[in-house]
């Protein structure tokens, strides 16, 4: 058995479903991010495994003991909000350690768990400092570092680092995933940015309007994308308008081009489709006998530093890919008619 | 920008005058009860009468009574309309304009008719005027509250407080009160500077307050009415920053909470 486990969560205000049958299970030191835009239904489930939401329907356990009814104080799950919340009348050693006064420890035990966990977060000589006296990055350590203080069962943290400068964040996310291994504390991570969830997770759950629209490992979200929606929600994406010859054999046309899917498509013959490539996935060399091939006229170049993005016109559809830089390898030129490759398994289709 | 600030000097200057002259004009009244020469003689005798005293002890009660009754009515009130029922607040900000809107008059006979018959015969407590000077503070306290609370990030404190294990009561005493601790204290002041000089109710249901002692004296005397008043504007000050030296001694236990010192 998991070791906290959603069973058809569901979420109504106001007879509308914020989040619909949400079903997930997380074994014990795992990290999971729940990504999607805003409004998907994120935040609100993230919210009821903290229990400051009641789910309308279905279930929520923890450690094998549901948790629907038990008020927030007493589950045992530590929370790390977006603006820190970090109580402005405390200093950041008071702040990390209020749960452990309120739970009634000793004082020289909280004294020797807040160093301990100002040294993790590495903020050993901000313990006198007040919350307005430190910096967003500062202050959120604080924040993780209080959550972490009353040894959760489960960490919940809601988006942390939109608030803070790109540079930080790429840091403090790294420092996150650190510490949450160190500790192998199962954590949920609410995140509407794919980076964070793709770098930082064992597990990405994908939402979109309350519901799950995948879950899986980075690499399979990516690769492995179980829809149109999560494919282009996550890294680039090329779209084309093509049509089913032979579904049984998975191939399609587009224009007057014949290329093959990977797998028989599940729509009839003749019926338009869109087709989705992820850049990197095409090629300017042929490297396997049995790549698709297409051919177009080069649009346009577009050098990125370590990547150059070539842009194509095939029939009436765009498309874009992207090749590492290599000086000694010359690119195409502006009009220049080129072969692209790209392999079977890359192809996903859509219905329209 | 110079010549703006000097604008700025020059109506803060005029503002003040507004308020100091009137003072200055009581308080050198009040010097001259004694003919042809200033003296502290209309001073002495206002101390030396005991109503004085005990009139302003009364008061000082009551609205020590009506600020503890009031913020302890009013402060989880205003907690859980910003947490649970945002919707409510635009009804109790019109709630909140009764006091004003009727006259204390009104609401005197009001509370005079329904509490002076059994079952609710309380007309001779302590009780009703003390409910009466609630009312009349409920639309500063609240405005106050309600403000301070504005000011934090409510929400998320209860909820951090709340996912750390503290209990209701723990997180109102220790994360939020703390918190708005300067607005819990001008909602302190302000009840308190209008009880101690409140009339109608006092009058009404019969009391020994301050406020129907200094209109007596006010209307049998020449030079002490005066001296009462700079008296009893020293003495509602002192009391205020009394307040605020003890709720400053609050402040040093707060510190503590955290515990790690």
């Amino acid at each position: 058995m998991a070791f906290l486990e959603l069973n058809r969560v569901t979420k109504k205000f106001d007879r509308a479903s914020v989040v619909s049958s949400f079903t997930l299970e997380a074994n014990e030191g795992e990290f999971v991010s729940f990504l999607g835009g805003s409004g998907c239904g994120k935040t609100t489930t993230l919210r009821m495994i903290a229990g400051f939401e009641t789910p309308t329907e279905g279930s929520i356990v923890i450690d094998g003991v549901n948790v629907v009814d038990v008020p927030p104080h007493r589950r045992g799950v530590g929370m790390v909000f977006q603006n820190y919340a970090l109580f402005p009348n405390m200093t950041a050693g008071q702040n990390i350690g209020f749960g452990l006064r309120v739970a009634g420890r000793k004082p020289a035990e909280i004294r020797h768990r807040v160093l301990q966990l100002l040294s993790l977060i590495h903020l050993e000589e901000l313990e006198n400092r007040y919350p307005h006296q430190m910096s967003g990055g500062q202050q959120q350590r604080v924040a993780l570092a209080r959550a972490l203080a009353i040894q959760p069962r489960v960490l919940l943290l809601d988006e942390p680092l939109s608030a803070l400068d790109a540079g930080i964040r790429v840091r403090l996310r790294e420092e996150i995933r650190a510490i949450q291994l160190q500790l192998g504390i199962t954590t949920i991570y609410v995140t509407h940015d794919q980076e964070e969830a793709l770098s930082l997770s064992d597990k990405v759950v994908v939402m979109r309007d309350g519901r799950i629209a995948q879950i899986g490992t980075p690499w399979e979200i990516y690769n492995r994308p179980a829809s149109q929606f999560v494919a282009s929600f996550i890294g680039s994406l090329n779209v084309l308008a093509a049509h089913v010859v032979d579904p049984a054999a998975g191939t399609l046309r587009i224009k007057d081009q014949q290329i093959a899917a990977a797998q028989p498509l599940e729509v009839s013959a003749g019926e338009s489709v869109r087709l989705s490539l992820r850049p990197e996935m095409i090629s300017l060399t042929n490297g396997h006998p049995n790549h698709n091939r297409l051919t177009g006229a080069v649009t346009n170049v577009v050098f990125l530093g370590s990547i150059v993005r070539v842009f194509l016109r095939i029939g009436e559809s765009d498309l874009f890919l992207d090749t590492f830089n290599n000086p000694h390898t010359a690119l195409p030129g502006k009009g220049d008619r080129i072969n692209v490759w790209f392999p079977r398994e890359a192809c996903l289709v859509d219905g329209e | 920008m110079k010549r703006a600030s000097r604008w700025a000097w020059l109506w803060i200057a005029l503002g003040c005058l507004y308020f100091v002259l009137p003072l200055v004009a009581t308080f050198l009244f009040s010097l001259r009860a004694r003919k042809g020469a200033l003296s502290l003689l209309a001073y002495a005798h206002v101390v030396r009468d005991p109503q004085f005293l005990r009139t302003f002890a009364f008061s000082l009660e009551m609205a020590v009574l009506t600020i503890i009754v009031g913020l302890a009515l009013i402060v989880p009130t205003a907690i859980w309309v910003h947490l649970k029922l945002p919707r409510a607040r635009p009804f109790i900000e019109t709630f909140a304009l009764l006091p004003f809107v009727i006259p204390p008059i009104v609401l005197v006979f009001g509370l005079i008719r329904t509490y002076s018959k059994p079952p609710l015969a309380i007309v001779t407590s302590p009780v009703l005027l003390i409910a009466g000077y609630v009312v009349l503070s409920f639309p500063y306290i609240f405005r106050s509250v309600d403000s301070g609370l504005r000011a934090i990030n409510l929400r998320g404190l209860v909820e951090a407080a709340q996912s750390l294990g503290s209990r209701w009561w723990t997180t109102l005493g220790r994360v939020v009160i703390p918190n708005v601790r300067a607005a819990l204290l001008s909602a302190a002041f302000l009840t308190f500077s209008i009880v101690i000089g409140e009339l109608t109710l006092a009058v009404m249901l019969a009391w020994p307050a301050f406020g129907p002692y200094m209109a007596q004296v006010g209307r049998d005397f020449a030079y002490e009415p005066a001296a009462l008043s700079v008296v009893s504007f020293l003495l509602t000050w002192g009391m205020i920053a009394l307040m605020q030296a003890l709720s400053r001694g609050l402040g040093g236990t707060r510190s503590a909470v955290g515990g790690t010192h």
